[in-house]
């Protein structure tokens, strides 16, 4: 295939931002400044953990993250195959990956803060396990977005993989109270929570500040999508072009028979 | 600190994955951005 041109007219931004996401960028910056110094400089030690707790403020808000993200994809993979329209299927994709980098994180932090609490950096626990599958079956999903087929073949076979893999998620939510688990039981979704302070505090503005993180990376890279579709669509209409002129030159210059071009069939001239 | 090595560890993973992320979306935005007609990309402000 040949390379395509640039289109960019002179002088015109080429980039997935806009000034909102421009204004949701500082303020994400600006919280993951004042998550930093809260969750390592201001925040006290737990007495039961010590400064291990501090892991904390990072790995629970990826994995409320990660909640955000794969629900997202389900419940717009869902939509996609009711509507049937392109929005619901580009959400999905940008929903799922998104998700599945904080996914991926909540793993790599939680393996870490095992080592100092448990002793071990992983255990076949049914929360570490459960999470693990949730990633084996979102990195499924973007596979099969990312294979070359029909467009709308593949939103509907990625749509019934992501509602598929949405299964998963309850699972990883309720099996530290459907099995016995290593992994301690919510901290804050019940009526008394377990730490108050500041260190529920530091843990509140890491999750706000994480959600904020993962609105603007899910606007940027829904645009990717929208752009990568677009680009596609582009490059195999240009393809096509090229390749039937390529033909129809060949032909002509062969002999004089004629290329019919509406229904590609050869027809011998008199 | 205590077990500061840990802690260290995830907050510096952490960092570089999301820092490493946002930068991969922003920079293939770009590129595809400059394939793509101005008219497509609605979101476009100076």
């Amino acid at each position: 295939m040949t390379a395509i041109p640039p289109v960019d007219a002179p002088g015109a931004p080429a980039h997935t931002g806009s000034t909102a996401t421009r204004y949701l960028g500082f303020v994400v910056a600006g919280g993951l400044a004042l998550l930093v110094a809260l969750g390592l400089f201001i925040s006290p030690p737990s007495i039961e953990q010590g400064d291990a707790t501090r892991i904390m403020y990072i790995h629970v808000p990826s994995a409320t993250t990660m909640y955000y993200g794969f629900g997202l994809a389900g419940f717009a993979s869902a939509m996609y195959l009711w509507k049937k329209t392109e929005f619901w299927d580009l959400l999905a994709g940008a929903a799922a990956e998104v998700g599945l980098v904080f996914c991926g994180l909540a793993l790599a932090t939680g393996s870490i803060w095992g080592k100092p609490t448990w002793g071990s950096y992983w255990q076949w626990d049914a929360r570490l396990t459960s999470t693990l599958l949730l990633f084996v079956l979102f990195s499924g999903y973007l596979a099969v977005r990312a294979l070359q087929m029909d467009t709308a073949v593949r939103a509907k076979r990625a749509a019934f993989v992501a509602l598929f893999a949405m299964i998963d998620l309850p699972i990883v939510h309720y099996s530290v109270d459907w099995w016995r688990s290593l992994h301690q039981e919510p901290t804050l979704a019940r009526r008394d929570p377990e730490i108050d302070g500041m260190l529920l505090f530091s843990l509140m503005t890491g999750m706000l500040v994480f959600a904020l993180l993962f609105t603007w990376l899910l606007i940027h890279r829904f645009r990717v999508e929208f752009l990568a579709r677009r680009h596609e669509t582009k490059g195999l209409a240009d393809a096509i072009a090229t390749r039937r002129a390529e033909v129809h030159l060949d032909q002509s210059h062969r002999s004089p028979d004629v290329l019919d071009a509406s229904t590609g069939a050869m027809e011998t001239t008199p | 600190m205590t077990d500061a090595v840990f802690v260290i560890a995830a907050w510096l993973i952490t960092g570089v994955v999301l820092v490493g992320y946002a930068a991969y979306v922003i920079q293939r935005g770009k590129a595809l951005s400059r394939k793509v007609p101005v008219e497509e990309r609605r979101w476009t402000s100076k």
